[in-house]
This record gives C-alpha cells, structure tokens and sequence, in this order.
C-alpha cells in the first residue's frame, strides 16, 4: 500500500452536477434511428439477396447492365445508404459501451468518417454504373 | 480479500497522483468508516455468472453486427470495381470465386442472417413482446435454428447458382 490516495476533484455530488441542466436534449432520437433503419433494410436486405441469385457468377459485361438499370441503381443506393447509416448507429452504441477515456472520442470520429465515406464510395459507383460508364481499365 | 478493496494508486506517466476527471471512475471512489477513501468494488463480471445461451447470443449479435459492417465494406469494393471497368471487376471476381474468398462471403451471409433474426427479435421486445424469461429461453434455440437453416440453403444455392453459370460460360467456350 502506497502513500497516495484517491482524490476528487470537484465538490458537488453527481445529482448536484445535473440538475439544472434540464434533459440530455437527443432523448430517443439514437435509439429510433437505429431501429427505423433496421426495419427499412429487411425488404432493402431481402432484394439485394434475391438480386445475388440473378448476379451469382456474372461477368463485367451482365453486372454493368444490371447496374445501368434505374429501377436496380435506385434500390441499390438506398441498399448502400441505410446499410452504412445503420452501420454508423450501431457501432457507435459499440464504441461508446467499451471505449473510454482519451480513446472515445477518436474511435467515434474515426467509426463516423470510415462508414461515411464507405457509403460514399457505395454510392459513386451505382453512380457510375447507372450513367454506364466504364473506362476500360 | 484484499484486493479488491485496496486503496487506489492512480498515478500518470511521472508518478504525479493524476487527478480524476473521468465521471464513471470518479463514481466508484467511497469511503470507509476511518475516512480514507477507496476503490469501491465493481460489480462481478462475466467470470461468475452461470452460463446462459441468452448472453452468448446476445453479444453475437453485435459481434455479428460488425462482421456484416466489414462484408458491406467488401460489397462496395466489389461495387466500387465494377464500376471502373472490366479489368477491375475480373480481380474482384478472383477473389469472390476463390475457396477463400467464398469462406469469407459466407461468414457474411451468416453474420448478415443471425444480425435480421436477431434484429427481428430486439423489434418484438421492443414491442413488448416475448420478454419474459421462459419466453426468452424458448426463442434462444430457435433462433440458432432459423439461422443455421436459413444461411446454409441461402449459402448453398448461391454457391449453385454462381457454379452453374461458370460452367454455362466454360461451355459457351467464352473466356471468363
């Protein structure tokens, strides 16, 4: 057993420290989105899985046309949007239950900007597909 | 006996006594009857509690969560390859039609159908169903089940139909 000992630094108890303030402001918000988001990708989910069926071993040429299609690029994108927005909800009830400390803050920006861009990128590409542009490469 | 109510010993990098700034840490500081103050116990953790299918499904599920982020990630890049052209999609395609690869796909596929079931059953709580105990128990099985069946006929259909188009192609005499 060492000299030092536990030391606070503020003098107000926890309740002392909230009241006043009023409500947290977001409320349920977080928690609703998570499950709205949840809820739309059942059917979003269920068409991509049944567009693998006709996909399953296709080549270049029968992917750009599927990916030409408006009807495909439109289910597609929001595939992608509501994927990683869901994705971005999720894994930030994650971060903030097992990170903590210095590390938060830097893991929930990095979970942000990763899902962000990735559905970005996602979202370029059926861009892409659907304006039927291949560079050859 | 001893150590879990030892006296904490928080010191940063110089061996200064760091101060607490973190709220939740903050609030496991008590005191003892002489005045000193202490590390109060933490609650017990995983290691002393029975096990239970219940905990272990309910951590897959945000396991599982992850896993389907990762494979959406993957997906885009398959997009992503697609999009930019021929030569492109063909590496995709090495490593979509690959033993590997398709072990990783169907980790997906499975990651993706335990997070729907398990999702489904987190939307009927919370709509106030099938959340008494006995209740809970029963559907802990079923939903292994369900997602056991439903990832091997999806796994194994999508296996046939990507095999059977090679081989339509191979037939064709078209080069894949």
């Amino acid at each position: 057993m060492n000299t030092s000992t536990p030391h606070i630094e503020v003098m107000r108890s926890q309740l002392g420290r909230a009241r006043g303030l009023g409500a947290g402001q977001s409320g349920t918000a977080h928690w609703w989105a998570e499950r709205a988001s949840a809820a739309s990708l059942l059917p979003l989910s269920t068409w991509f899985v049944v567009q693998m069926f006709r996909l399953g071993g296709a080549d270049h040429a029968e992917v750009a046309r599927w990916g030409a299609k408006p009807c495909n690029a439109t289910m597609l994108a929001a595939v992608i949007i509501t994927t990683f927005y869901h994705a971005q909800v999720g894994l930030q009830v994650i971060v903030d239950d097992y990170v903590h400390g210095k590390a938060h803050l830097p893991t929930r920006l990095a979970v942000k900007i990763i899902t962000s861009l990735l559905g970005l990128l996602g979202v370029f590409a059926v861009i892409k597909l659907v304006a039927g542009g291949s560079s050859g490469k | 006996m001893q150590a879990r109510w030892a006296p904490i010993q928080r010191r940063d990098r110089d061996g200064v006594q760091a101060p607490m700034q973190d709220i939740r840490k903050a609030l496991y500081v008590g005191s003892r009857s002489d005045g000193t103050l202490i590390e109060r116990p933490m609650s017990p953790h995983l290691q002393v509690y029975r096990y239970r299918l219940s905990m272990v499904l309910s951590i897959s599920n945000r396991i599982t969560g992850v896993i389907a982020t990762g494979g959406a990630a993957l997906g885009v890049f398959w997009l992503g390859a697609a999009a930019k052209g021929p030569k492109a999609f063909n590496t995709a395609r090495k490593v979509t039609g690959n033993p590997l690869g398709q072990l990783v796909l169907l980790g997906w596929l499975g990651s993706v159908v335990y997070h729907t079931v398990g999702g489904l059953r987190h939307l009927i709580w919370d709509a106030g169903y099938r959340y008494d105990k006995e209740e809970l128990n029963k559907d802990g099985p079923v939903a292994v089940k369900v997602t056991a069946g439903v990832s091997a006929v999806l796994g194994i259909a999508l296996l046939c139909v990507a095999g059977r188009r090679r081989h339509a192609r191979a037939k064709a005499g078209k080069v894949s």
